[in-house]
């Protein structure tokens, strides 16, 4: 039911395509229902709400001490989605046979691992290496009700796995003097990646990422965490083609740089 | 540390199959194959990152250094791509999988087909003489499995996967170009993806997409392992021979 009560719920195609053909959906909101549709999307609430008052945290240093203290905010990040939602009883214990809270569960567990395991790499909390948890708000100013609304609550975790997996790719390089911490930051990317994998099934999508696409149901504005995916060229090789586009771009997870991500988890920070 | 990946077929004692099934994971595997010899070597000496892949002593070696690292990983693709292209050309494959898993299991043909060729086509462009350097297309034998059976394709599917994510994980840290580090990290994802789906086809309603026997209770890290530990594993199928000699 999540996938189909989403889609209608959040969907801006979805919203038009469901009285009729995209012209005449156009013809009858105008551009209003779209608005609308754009406007209740959790990424692209970024110049509204609450952003004058934001503790933003900022461009993380290009270093190795820079990349852990980056991972631990974002670890932090989704360690508290995961236990608020856990919380708040919106993942429903019936779902798929239990099997929603069965994988959350496993998630919570592993991120809060990866914060107390970077929190102790930077040296433990009295080092001044360590940074601080910042104050995170899901609901990004009140208009998205993830630990209520479970559709809402999946989006956005597929949202956060896919950008941390993004997000570790983007700082291997800043790593590569310090192999242990190189090794352990790359044992945290491939659990992210087997998070966002399952994540991605639960919501009815293939596990890896087609092109530059957000997947069914994703909110339009997902699509910077999306963005810059559908590459098919990999160190001059052209891996569209063999099977296509689609399979090329699914075979390799593209990076994102530090002030992306940044931008992204800015957006859930007050 | 020296690393010979030596595949000789035997008659497997009850021992020395167990001892390669618990080293593999791959519980449903029974090859004719055994791992005769991966001899280990405390001379470090010959430890340098400046070894080229090519024949050594008669043998092909995968060498050091970034060279090094991607031939083992052109070894290890080889290996996926070879068994997936196995698996969707089985002649009952239609009716030994559902839609879903036909998708996934050729999807995954897809991608580990691409990986092959993709470090193919880079180790020929940056190898300063491929014809002699570029590692041989590898043979494979999968002894007795059988490709029709849904059970032992994915038990080895998730053996292969989980062992490509440890074997990347474990050669980050010994890539030097920063280039060539992103280049593994974007498959390693998609590596762990499979892995998390493969897993999820063979238990769905559990954990197992990231489970304790592969993500570590207190530290929530996933396996790395030195191409010392992988080629073991992965030599269980491949039956040409080839060294690491240089490799940790």
């Amino acid at each position: 039911m999540n996938i189909l009560k989403f889609i209608e719920t959040f969907t801006d195609d979805s919203l038009m395509a469901r009285t009729g053909s995209r012209r005449d959906s156009f013809n009858q909101f105008g551009n209003m229902g779209r608005n609308l549709a754009l406007a209740s999307i959790p990424f692209g609430l970024s110049a509204m709400a609450n952003k004058a008052l934001a503790k933003d945290i900022t461009v993380t240093p290009a270093t190795p001490i820079g990349a852990l203290q980056f991972a631990l905010t974002l670890e932090y990040l989704e360690n508290e989605f995961y236990a608020m939602a856990l919380d708040s009883g919106v993942i429903p214990a019936s779902e798929n046979g239990g099997r929603d809270l069965k994988v959350f569960q496993q998630i919570a567990d592993h991120e809060a691992d990866h914060v107390k395991f970077l929190i102790a790499g930077l040296g433990g909390t009295m080092s001044p290496n360590f940074v601080a948890k910042p104050t995170f708000d899901f609901t990004v100013g009140g208009a998205f009700d993830p630990f209520h609304d479970y559709p809402t609550f999946l989006a956005l975790a597929q949202a956060f796995e896919d950008t941390g997996v993004r997000a570790y790719k983007g700082q291997a390089a800043n790593l590569i003097s310090t192999p242990d911490l190189l090794t352990a930051a790359l044992q945290i990317h491939s659990v992210e990646a087997r998070h966002a994998s399952e994540v991605r099934r639960l919501r009815g999508l293939k596990g890896w990422i087609s092109n530059a696409e957000r997947g069914a149901g994703m909110p339009a504005a997902t699509q910077a965490v999306y963005d810059g995916e559908g590459v098919t060229m990999q160190a001059g090789y052209n891996t569209a083609s063999l099977f296509g586009a689609a399979a090329g771009s699914e075979a390799y997870d593209e990076p994102l740089n530090t002030q992306q991500v940044v931008d992204i988890a800015n957006l859930f920070i007050v | 540390m020296k690393n010979e990946v030596k595949i000789q077929e035997v008659n497997p004692s009850l021992d020395s199959r167990r001892s390669f099934l618990k080293l593999s994971g791959l519980t449903l595997v029974s090859a004719g194959l055994v791992l005769a010899g991966c001899s280990n070597n405390d001379d470090d000496n010959n430890m340098q990152d400046n070894t080229l892949p090519g024949i050594k002593n008669g043998v092909f070696d995968l060498g050091s250094g970034d060279f090094g690292v991607l031939t083992y990983a052109y070894a290890l693709e080889q290996l996926e791509a070879d068994f997936y292209t196995k698996v969707v050309n089985a002649s009952n494959f239609n009716s030994t999988f559902n839609d879903i898993e036909r998708q996934v299991l050729t999807d995954l043909y897809h991608h580990e087909v691409i990986h092959r060729d993709f470090f193919k086509a880079a180790l020929t462009g940056a190898l300063p003489d491929p014809s002699s350097q570029l590692l041989p297309s590898l043979a494979f034998n999968y002894g007795s499995m059988n490709f029709n059976s849904r059970n032992e394709v994915l038990a080895t599917a998730k053996a292969l996967e989980d062992t490509g994510v440890a074997a990347y994980n474990g050669a980050g840290k010994l890539i030097k170009s920063a280039d060539y580090l992103l280049l593994a990290g974007k498959i390693v994802s998609v590596e762990a993806r499979h892995a998390s789906a493969i897993r999820s086809l063979i238990n769905p309603n559990s954990k197992d997409f990231a489970g304790d026997d592969i993500v570590n209770t207190s530290t929530g890290l996933d396996v790395a392992k030195d191409p010392s530990k992988i080629l073991p594993i992965a030599g269980g199928f491949i039956t040409t021979k080839f060294t690491a000699n240089y490799l940790p």
